[in-house]
């Protein structure tokens, strides 16, 4: 348990010495969910029924961009392999790995969604079901993206391998995610959305650190 | 307990079993297994257009415009049925370590992929008179299409890694990780209510349509099966002599020392 918050706290600190890159995530998801205003026109109407869609793949992507974060500099550093000498079976390193990239990633962007939502001219119950989609949601986006960034480690062109490989895995959050909100804009009922992303959410705890050590092994061979 | 007296009586035909799996000993029986498997294909297919287009009745409801059915149907099987064994050949290289089952699963991938693309091309075909649409974004057409998606970046993540263990490994892992989409696509009309027609066959009842249609397509479904088989073994043949190019046996063969 201490290794899995000694991986934590490394890895935040890591973050806190160069904050420009969490920053330029964040700042993409704000510039990118912006576009589509400018784009699309400002009906309101129009954009209170895109904006569940157009945040969610907002974070789909800037979720992608700090992906390659996860493993790359440990692995080119050597660092990844004297972690994967140490008494502490992968998992647990991995996993906090992964805990560490969705406080960097994830929950910012659970608490910066409200603020873009407003811009999408969303009301207050559909901003708070969007947070909550979202607080379910980036959290599978993390786990699942660390296999796609363990098995493109050292590849030539990783990154742009790396969203092939994890954005048709991330469609099923996408859906339930963006759906929820949608259903709650006209009233339906949303708690079958919310199940099945609790559910993902579970599978995905449950499953992928395993997967996500596998790959980082294989790399690391 | 059957199987274990079994093995223990007849040593001789287990042995025999694992003896193909050595890439030596597969490539020649692939060789001769590839043409019996082509010729198949073309029985069934003949039958199978045959039976499709000259004894199936016209459909009350759709028309002429059903018959593609003979074809998107067997591509849609086969496009899932393929990457369910593809996965199963990448899971036992991951786990047995055999190098045979990991070039097996690389030689169904582009196989099962143009399934998927032909089964997505059909489907658009069809839709287009019935529904009135190229495309809908329907539960099961999303499905298929993440499907293609997923062969897609399975290629695209073996053909990126130079080294052949890693990328067999590498590639293993992202194959067992979509098996979860299969059922999703299988089941996604009955899930949820959406606009492509429930499943046309069925193991539990009785086929919901007329008893020569269903003929039509279970010798197209054949004929798919016959031809993925025989591509398969042909493909896995050119990435054995690709891999074992250092080996004696490969250079010994006939067909190389040309």
């Amino acid at each position: 348990m201490s290794a899995l918050f000694t991986i934590i706290h490394r890895d935040l600190l890591l973050v806190m010495r160069r904050k420009s890159e969490v920053l330029t995530a964040l700042f993409f998801f704000v510039v990118v969910a912006s576009l589509f205003p400018l784009g699309i026109g400002a009906d309101a109407a129009l954009l209170r029924k895109i904006a569940p869609g157009v945040l969610w793949v907002a974070a789909l992507l800037s979720t992608l961009l700090g992906l390659h974060r996860m493993f790359a500099a440990d692995y080119q550093d050597g660092a990844l392999e004297q972690l994967a000498l140490a008494p502490q079976p992968m998992v647990i390193l991995v996993t906090g790995k992964i805990i560490a990239h969705w406080i960097v990633c994830g929950l910012p962007l659970v608490l910066l969604a409200p603020l873009i939502g407003i811009q999408f001219d969303l009301d207050t119950s559909s901003l708070y079901i969007l947070m909550l989609t979202l607080l379910l949601g980036t959290p599978v986006l993390s786990l699942l993206g660390s296999v796609g960034a363990a098995l493109t480690l050292g590849v030539r062109g990783g990154s742009v391998l790396m969203s092939l490989l994890i954005l048709p895995l991330y469609i099923p959050v996408l859906i339930f995610g963006a759906g929820a909100v949608y259903a709650n804009s006209v009233g339906l009922d949303i708690s079958g959305h919310f199940s099945l992303l609790g559910a993902l959410l579970i599978l995905a705890l449950a499953f992928i650190p395993w997967v996500s050590a596998a790959a980082v092994k294989i790399a690391i061979e | 307990m059957n199987q274990v007296n079994n093995s223990s009586f007849s040593n001789n035909r287990l042995i025999n079993w694992f003896k193909l799996s050595s890439p030596s000993t597969f490539y020649p029986v692939a060789g001769k297994l590839i043409p019996i498997f082509w010729v198949l294909a073309a029985l069934f297919g003949l039958a199978g257009l045959w039976v499709s287009f000259f004894v199936a009745p016209v459909d009350a409801v759709q028309g002429q415009g059903y018959r593609i059915i003979f074809i998107h149907v067997p591509a849609s099987w086969m496009s899932m049925f393929i990457y369910l064994v593809m996965a199963t050949w990448a899971g036992l290289g991951l786990v047995f370590n055999t190098r045979l089952s990991a070039m097996m699963a690389q030689s169904l991938a582009p196989v099962g992929a143009w399934m998927a693309f032909l089964s997505l091309w059909t489907g658009a075909f069809w839709g287009k008179p019935m529904w009135g649409a190229w495309w809908v974004w329907d539960a099961r057409l999303t499905s298929e299409l993440i499907l293609l998606f997923l062969y897609l970046g399975f290629i695209a993540l073996q053909a990126s890694i130079d080294n052949p263990r890693r990328a067999d490994k590498a590639g293993a892992i992202l194959a067992l990780l979509g098996v979860v989409n299969i059922p999703i696509i299988y089941f996604s009309v009955k899930w949820w209510n959406t606009l492509h027609q429930g499943a046309s066959v069925s193991l539990t009842k009785a086929p919901a349509m007329a008893q020569t249609m269903f003929l039509g397509m279970l010798l197209m479904a054949l004929c798919f099966w016959m031809y993925s088989i025989a591509v398969g073994l042909m493909r896995v043949r050119a990435i054995i002599l690709e891999r074992e190019a250092h080996t004696d046996w490969v250079r010994q063969l006939d067909e190389v020392k040309i």
